[in-house]
């Protein structure tokens, strides 16, 4: 099994206060990895070692082979990134934002272009090429920014929230294309709210108080919780969390 | 001033920019008192304009609307002496502390802590260990609690909650509906706002709304029941695959994925075997297929498929 991300013993301290406490976890190349948690659970410091952007106390943890203490500008190269906040220049046309992203990602001209061909006609955006993204709607904006973040072709992709606040059709178109870019190979690590789209994942982990309390398939942990739903999972285990964000 | 109603909304109409964007496109409504009347809709479908109208922060372009039987133009000093209001964005002082603040909203509105505290009792409760410390260095959850405190303290007759839940986890967001009907027992009309589906069967009436228009507005339990078609709980063992397969199936009218289900829709009649021998030649396997009643979500779906 080809692992993309594997860590062990992770930790991140602020002085006194443990983010996030010796997780433990691998994830599978190709799998649709769900990364929950109550607020404030440290899910959000996790993910930022993960990508680089943070140097961890203690532990160790590799992400697409690479060693997130002495390798972070690899790890950069070869993962893609997406939340609900930052995804594209509003004041850049849709074309100009795929040729901004391709060239910060070190495609040639010619990649850029075929690869924006490709992903226009995929988007059925060609009649927008030359629209400014502000005028967009939210839905098209997520699933540009999201297709924006895997045109490099990432080991693996970090979507943070990629859904919040999107009409309920849209989420589901949202969840195709992470679909598409899982049958390529494409890992994706993904938080949400929604409990239905943690159904989507193919395991997911639940941290409560800086530690992951539970991972498995959404069947497998719903038959330990002896409950139907994941919104009762999640319940039961984020209820006795000391923390909240 | 007398009203039928708390909130009477027509034909209220908003555009912005020199694009003539149109935020919200002559909606009308009504909230009776002590109502909990949800707006359900995404990001960008009008919810915040709407808010902002109702609470005098924004001059309509067309339209009129009624709070408490105060008009939102001529009589908005009425109004704002007499709703509370809860923006999306956290607005509170963040060099203050959580009691400082409480106590500045009291007296601008000419009250005190005191008089009013039992409407705000047992929310306050939860952040009065933390009473000294500044708003600007309270979790998220805390700040919603204290901001839902501040927007109480004069005992609005009509309480404003602009996505009150939204980026707050499914446990925080429970409690926080839990707070909710405790509010509407003391009498107070609430007008609340949210992405999420799953939280308009807690509402009495929700309208639902896309792109500045309302595309349908009733009681949770009768929209789930003018749901047009019998919905399918359908599960097979590679839910994506499962998917494709049956947006290829010709009675398939929709199909989307619903937690670990798809749900399915099918034109006419349909035969369970059939669809069944269908997925198994498509390579599928652990196929199940249930009738499900649908929700919300799936006639919000609907509403914005056909």
């Amino acid at each position: 099994m080809e692992y993309v991300i594997k860590t062990d013993r992770l930790t991140k301290r602020f002085g006194d206060f443990t983010a996030t406490n010796e997780i433990t976890f691998e994830v599978e190349k190709g799998e649709i990895f769900g990364f929950l948690g109550a607020n404030g659970a440290g899910e959000t410091t996790a993910m930022r070692m993960l990508c680089g952007l943070s140097i961890p106390s203690s532990g160790t943890a590799t992400v697409a082979g690479f060693d997130v203490y002495s390798q972070t500008e690899e790890i950069k190269r070869n993962i893609g990134y997406m939340s609900q906040r930052f995804s594209l220049y509003e004041d850049l046309t849709v074309q100009e934002n795929i040729r901004f992203f391709g060239g910060i990602y070190g495609l040639s001209n010619r990649e850029i272009k075929t690869k924006s061909e490709e992903l226009l006609e995929q988007l059925g955006l060609k009649n927008e090429a030359k629209k400014l993204v502000a005028s967009l709607p939210l839905g098209w904006k997520q699933k540009l920014s999201f297709s924006v973040a895997v045109l490099h072709q990432p080991k693996i992709v970090f979507l943070d929230e990629p859904t919040g606040g999107v009409d309920p059709l849209t989420r589901r178109q949202f969840w195709d294309l992470i679909y598409q870019a899982s049958a390529k190979g494409i890992t994706v690590f993904v938080t949400t709210h929604y409990m239905d789209e943690a159904e989507y994942c193919n395991r997911i982990s639940i941290m409560v108080d800086g530690k992951i309390e539970a991972l498995d398939t959404p069947a497998n942990l719903k038959s330990q919780f002896k409950t139907s739903s994941m919104d009762q999972v999640f319940y039961q285990l984020a209820r006795g969390a000391k923390r909240s964000d | 001033m007398s009203s039928a109603f708390a909130i009477e909304v027509n034909e209220l109409r908003k555009t912005y920019g020199r694009q003539q964007l149109v935020a919200v496109d002559d909606v009308s409504f009504h909230v009776n008192k002590g109502e909990l009347f949800g707006l359900i809709g995404p990001d960008g479908a009008g919810k915040t304009s709407i808010f902002r109208m109702l609470t005098t922060l924004l001059l309509p372009e067309k339209g009129t609307a009624k709070v408490d039987g105060y008009d939102i133009v001529a009589d908005y000093k009425q109004i704002r002496k007499t709703v509370g209001y809860m923006p999306g964005k956290f607005s509170l002082y963040p060099d203050l502390t959580i009691e400082e603040n409480l106590r500045f909203f009291a007296t601008v509105f000419g009250t005190t802590i005191a008089q009013n505290y039992h409407l705000i009792e047992d929310i306050y409760l939860q952040i009065e260990p933390f009473r000294n410390r500044r708003a600007g260095k309270l979790s998220g959850g805390m700040k919603q609690k204290l901001a839902l405190c501040c927007a109480l303290i004069h005992k609005p007759t009509v309480l404003f909650l602009d996505e009150p839940t939204t980026g707050v986890d499914p446990v925080s967001r429970k409690e926080f509906w839990e707070m909710l009907k405790r509010l509407k027992a003391q009498d107070i009309t609430i007008l609340v706002s949210t992405p999420y589906m799953d939280e308009a069967t807690l509402c009495d009436r929700i309208a639902l709304i896309q792109n500045g228009k309302i595309l349908s507005i009733n009681t949770p339990q009768i929209m789930i029941q003018q749901y047009p078609q019998q919905l399918y709980a359908i599960k097979a063992d590679q839910m994506y695959e499962m998917i494709k397969a049956l947006r290829k199936y010709p009675e398939v009218m929709d199909c989307y994925a619903f937690g670990e289900y798809a749900h399915v829709s099918f034109n006419g009649s349909f035969e369970e075997n059939k669809l069944k021998t269908y997925l198994k030649t498509e390579g599928l396997t652990q196929i199940e297929i249930k009738p499900v009643p649908p929700t919300i979500e799936d006639y919000f779906i609907k509403l914005l498929k056909h």
